[in-house]
């Protein structure tokens, strides 16, 4: 890690531990806050967490390694998550999970695509169940998903990627 | 502020005076299924066309300015109101007219409607099987079974305004909680059977009369909203839409333990509900109804908001509590049970989202009225999310002891597209799958235990014949496996192992001595795991191999699903009479499965063929034909 970035990174934490007055049982909390801001918690990020509530970086792994909502490796830039609750499910969730799967082209078991634009994960239960099968594309929710409707959908977010770059390019 | 029962009482007909005012009120459904099927984008061009006419007002209008108002219409969100199948839902009070699949543009005319004091027959519900129109909700098949006490407010005011909740008699109960001994607020819970509304059943008032009897100042009472089920919504309606309920129902089960300090722990996967607690929270000790000194009665308690972080065993009462203390949530033995020895170690009481929400509602108007609703052993009412191939879907709140079927059939309107009935999964991955046989089961805390289900949280997902009941038991364990802590072997181990025999049977490589192993898999699971969690994964499985072992049978000796979901034991064939040998499928096909000269019909190789069904779609001229 680059000095700079770390004394960024350790501010953060410092900032972000004081608003919970390293209390260790706060350790959630903790972790919370930080993956809000960074997207995903850096392994270099635990430790110092560690040390700030006075508990052992295993104890803090453990933690972030046992709840789901915590990711250790970053996330795309759009989090796609199809909802697999018993409804969904029974309306053909898994179909569109996989269509999903391979127009992102994931690779061997991972989450986020090799651009870093998308991660696809799946839910328990997104509570629109009458809407099955949804999918959430970050806060948005689609209802009465087929795979061809999807790949629309996520061609037009590719599409407005490539125009943003574009006019970024243009721009710079 | 508000420091008594006289000041509640003036304040909830201060409000209803002031909205009487009002010509109408628009309510605009913003539950999670309406706010999906667009509800945001109707309240908004609804206020729009009111601010273009002049006819739109507030509340605070109303309760600030004595004259009477003709023509002002109040336009408000609602938390979820029910009907979900057909929403966005917009009502319209006091007349409780309901408008069904509102769309933005029908908005101005629906407000015409509105303003001259007619009906816009169009949006009106039209019951599909008789052609019937209605336009009262409350006399709408789907509403007509249903009896409203934990959901009582949900839909019907806005909860982001504490004044409408007590407009609604809020905060009453908690009023005559606190003028009576806490003893005697226990006493009067017993008396009324309420039964923890989060599966288990367990009395609520033998919780917090333990609690109560402990030693020492600190005690917690924490609100389980760690709603894990998928296919369950209702505590999450409860808290998005009626938030000021639970909050109450908080209040009144700490002053009765002695506990405060409460918590509130929802799952992070709800973020609109932990927004509305955390505003009801504010609002609840602006208005003097939380904080020091409640209602002046000496009274002090606090409430906190704890958000969970994506682990469904800790909707289990210890697990929930390793969690609050910021550890990995694993259960651990009991005793000491939570009431005893729970958060940090001091007695605490977990009360579940929808048992809070009913404490009110019996403080309020006593134990006599609450147990004239239900069955004796299961008093009150029970809210259930139903869901599936069912015709009316949407979230619903019954009385106990109605059958099954009258849920299906009555409110759910039967099966979606008139199909036939295959089964009813209740109670989520700790539930079972029941039969059509079996639908006429009262639904209680006791009767369902009989035939290998529980009420569960309250999913209820129907399920029609093209389900296929082995899928369903493999994909309740895939969930239970993956969400299963680790602690205990036999649901570490065991479930991973039923999970490969379901997964070996769907792929039609199952043999008949696999169903003696998932059942004593099973049975072992039970009895060698330590929390609800693992005693209740194997249900699912059980259940069908209970009531649906041809299912089984016909994936073991036949290779075959009769509900064709099974990919793999799907065929794939083309029909020479409609291929044209244009070899687009040959170019599909990931696995090089399909041969022949181009021109002449094709042929695919049994041996290779994954059953991904790439071909079917590519196909211009449906000659791939599929078998189950």
């Amino acid at each position: 890690m680059l000095a700079a970035a770390a004394v960024e990174m350790h501010e953060l934490v410092s900032r972000i531990l004081a608003r919970h007055k390293k209390d260790p049982s706060s350790l959630i909390p903790v972790l919370q806050d930080l993956q809000d801001e960074l997207r995903y918690l850096p392994k270099d990020c635990l430790t110092m967490v560690a040390h700030g509530l006075g508990i052992s970086p295993a104890t803090v792994y453990g933690v972030a390694t046992f709840y789901a909502q915590f990711s250790l490796e970053p996330k795309g830039k759009y989090v796609i998550r199809i909802c697999d609750g018993t409804a969904c499910h029974v309306r053909g969730s898994s179909p569109l999970y996989q269509a999903i799967c391979k127009r992102v082209q994931l690779e061997d078991g991972r989450a986020t695509s090799a651009n870093g634009l998308f991660t696809v994960e799946t839910v328990a239960c997104l509570g629109a169940c009458v809407l099955a099968p949804v999918a959430m594309i970050n806060d948005k929710v689609y209802g009465q998903m087929t795979p061809e409707a999807i790949n629309i959908i996520l061609d037009e977010l590719e599409k407005e990627e490539e125009a943003s770059d574009h006019i970024c390019k243009t721009a710079s | 502020m508000i420091t008594s029962a006289r000041q509640l009482a003036d304040w909830e007909q201060k409000y209803k005076l002031a909205l009487a005012r009002a010509a109408a009120q628009i309510v605009v459904c913003a539950g999670p299924g309406c706010a999906a099927s667009g509800s945001k984008a109707v309240y908004e061009r609804l206020k729009e066309e009111l601010m273009r006419r002049g006819s739109h007002v507030t509340v605070d209008y109303l309760l600030e300015n004595g004259t009477p108002s003709t023509s002002g219409v109040v336009a408000l969100e609602s938390g979820c109101q029910g009907f979900c199948q057909k929403g966005p839902l917009v009502r319209v009070e006091p007349e409780g007219i309901l408008y069904t699949k509102v769309q933005p543009e029908d908005v101005p005319e629906l407000l015409d409607a509105v303003l001259q004091g007619t009906v816009l027959e169009r949006l009106l519900y039209h019951d599909p099987s008789t052609g019937q129109v209605y336009t009262n909700e409350k006399d709408i098949p789907f509403y007509r079974d249903q009896i409203r006490i934990a959901l009582q407010n949900c839909g019907a005011i806005d909860p982001e305004d504490i004044r409408a909740y007590i407009a609604r008699g809020g905060y009453q109960g908690l009023a005559r909680a606190l003028a009576m001994d806490s003893s005697a607020v226990i006493a009067e819970l017993e008396q009324a059977h309420l039964r923890g509304r989060g599966g288990g059943g367990f009395p609520a008032a033998r919780k917090w009369a333990i609690a109560a009897a402990q030693e020492g100042p600190e005690k917690y009472l924490i609100c389980n909203g760690d709603e894990g089920d998928p296919g369950a919504f209702m505590d999450r309606s409860i808290m998005e839409g009626d938030p000021h309920s639970v909050i109450e129902g908080m209040v009144i089960a700490g002053y009765a333990i002695g506990a405060s300090q409460g918590f509130i722990y929802v799952r992070a996967e709800y973020p609109l509900a932990v927004q509305r607690m955390q505003k009801a929270v504010r609002a609840a000790n602006e208005w003097g109804l939380l904080g020091e000194n409640i209602l002046d009665s000496g009274f002090a308690f606090q409430i906190a908001i704890k958000q969970g972080a994506g682990a469904f065993v800790c909707g289990e009462e210890t697990a929930l509590i390793a969690s609050i203390e910021g550890q990995r949530g694993m259960p651990r033995p009991k005793p000491p049970f939570p009431s005893v020895a729970g958060l940090w170690k001091k007695p605490t009481v977990i009360n579940n989202v929808e048992t809070l929400a009913n404490v009110p509602r019996v403080l309020r108007q006593g134990a006599q009225w609450f147990r004239k609703v239900g069955t004796s052993a299961s008093p009150g009412t029970k809210t259930f999310a139903l869901a599936g191939d069912v015709a009316n879907t949407g979230l619903i709140e019954v009385p106990m002891g109605l059958s099954i079927r009258d849920i299906v059939y009555k409110i759910g309107g039967g099966l979606r597209s008139g199909g036939e009935l295959k089964a009813v999964q209740i109670g989520g991955p700790s539930g079972g799958c029941l039969p059509s046989e079996l639908l006429d089961i009262p639904l209680d805390f006791d009767s369902l235990q009989g035939v290998g289900a529980m009420i569960g949280s309250g999913g209820l997902v129907v399920m029609g014949q093209n389900t296929c009941m082995v899928e369903v038991a493999r994909f309740f364990m895939q969930f239970i496996q993956a969400e299963s802590c680790g602690k205990c072997v036999f649901c570490r181990e065991g479930t991973l192992q039923m999970l490969e025999i379901l997964e070996k049977i769907t792929k039609g490589h199952g043999t008949l001595a696999d169903l003696d192993s998932l059942t004593e898999l099973g049975q072992a699971i039970k009895l060698g795991s330590l929390c609800g969690l693992g005693k209740s994964a194997p249900n699912p499985v059980l259940s069908t191999l209970e009531h649906f072992r041809s299912e089984y049978i016909a994936h073991i000796v036949e290779k075959r699903c009769p509900a064709g979901q099974c990919q793999a034991l799907r065929r794939y064939t083309i029909d020479p009479g409609r291929c044209r040998g244009c070899s687009r499928c040959v170019r599909t096909c990931p696995a090089e499965a399909i041969a022949g000269t181009a021109g002449r019909p094709y042929v695919i190789d049994q041996t290779k063929c994954l059953r991904c069904g790439a071909c079917v779609d590519s196909c211009k001229f449906q000659a791939i034909e599929v078998t189950a």
